[in-house]
């Protein structure tokens, strides 16, 4: 639902990117995307055709997502395990002390120009 | 076809906004104003907890409103009408949050001068306010008893962020299921730090209780 929100951020970062280093036109913005960042790719990328060729220097730039994975570590025993699949309680130990190790980013990889 | 050279950024999106709102926190600081942010899902009583607030806290500080919502003023108006203080709308344009700088922008347009307390009622929504650091000194967050006790399990984020959770609509208990030992143990499980606060705001029951809570959270902030 905050897709959109997001979009107008990458857009904001990227031009600032492309004119410090006298970009024309981007080709491609790569962003790292956590399993659970709370962000879906197919609607970044459907905010993001609809922003981005409204911005010259984005025309028909493609977006592509990475999807890296959720990690969570358990204080209780040490573990770490995936959180998708497991969520906030630790498989081996039942323990729901747990942190998210990895898997909420919403970063800007690299661009392709 | 021209070679394709790849400039690496590696940069988190919200990387900027912290950094604007630690510095909006800092003017504020210098300034003696303290910024609540207000949050809930749409319909929680947001307006009318704050109205309630507001009277029993408008003697004793300088207060100012400002409302956040997608479209239209009705929050603003209802606000200035039932109390008398300054409040203005802001339109987010569509956007689901409020990050920093918007709310620098907003706050550009209250006269500061003079202030104790600035309450930003952010829109209603349980997702996004949450990711988004507005720069204020403290968070809130209203769970009305309809929305029911399991919302700190279904939103963690909000819950884990909040330093007071405002639990509105007290009088309905009776008709929802809605199990207050439970959403407290929820909250607590999420953010053990977190005050519970019950509250009508119809009636104003209870809501002494949480300007109790603003009015020293306040003076903590001028005295830090």
């Amino acid at each position: 639902m905050h897709e959109l929100g997001i979009v107008f951020y990458i857009i904001r970062d990227v031009k600032k990117v492309a004119e410090e280093n006298h970009v024309p036109l981007v080709k491609t913005v790569v962003m790292n995307i956590g399993e659970v960042s709370t962000v879906v790719p197919e609607y970044l990328t459907d905010c993001w055709r609809w922003a981005a060729d409204k911005e010259e220097v984005l025309k028909g730039c493609e977006l592509r997502c990475n999807i890296l994975k959720a990690v969570t570590t358990c204080n209780a025993c040490g573990a770490e395990y995936a959180t998708v699949e497991h969520g906030k309680i630790c498989p081996l130990c039942g323990s729901e002390d747990t942190v998210l190790k990895c898997g909420n980013e919403v970063e800007i990889k690299e661009i392709e120009v | 076809m021209d070679p394709v050279k790849v400039i690496e950024i590696k940069k988190s999106i919200f990387e900027d906004n912290e950094v604007d709102a630690d510095n909006l926190r800092k003017e504020l600081k210098a300034k003696g104003v303290f910024l609540l942010n207000l949050m809930s899902s749409p319909g929680s009583g947001k307006t009318t907890t704050l109205i309630q607030t507001i009277r029993l806290l408008k003697e004793k500080l300088r207060i100012a409103v400002m409302e956040a919502d997608i479209d239209s003023n009705v929050d603003a108006v209802k606000i200035k009408e039932a109390t008398g203080i300054p409040s203005i709308q802001l339109h987010t344009g569509g956007m689901c949050h409020l990050d920093a700088e918007m709310t620098r922008q907003g706050l550009d347009n209250v006269d500061l001068e003079g202030l104790d307390l600035v309450i930003l009622e952010n829109v209603g929504n349980l997702v996004c306010p949450a990711e988004f650091d507005t720069g204020s000194c403290k968070n809130a967050m209203i769970l009305s008893v309809p929305e029911g006790h399991d919302k700190p399990l279904k939103y963690p984020l909000m819950f884990s962020i909040c330093d007071v959770v405002v639990i509105n609509k007290m009088d309905v208990l009776p008709y929802f299921d809605f199990d207050l030992d439970k959403c407290k143990e929820y909250v607590h499980m999420r953010n053990p730090k977190a005050q519970v606060i019950p509250i009508c705001a119809k009636s104003g029951e209870g809501v002494e209780n949480f300007a109790g809570w603003l009015l020293q959270e306040v003076k903590n902030w001028k005295n830090q």
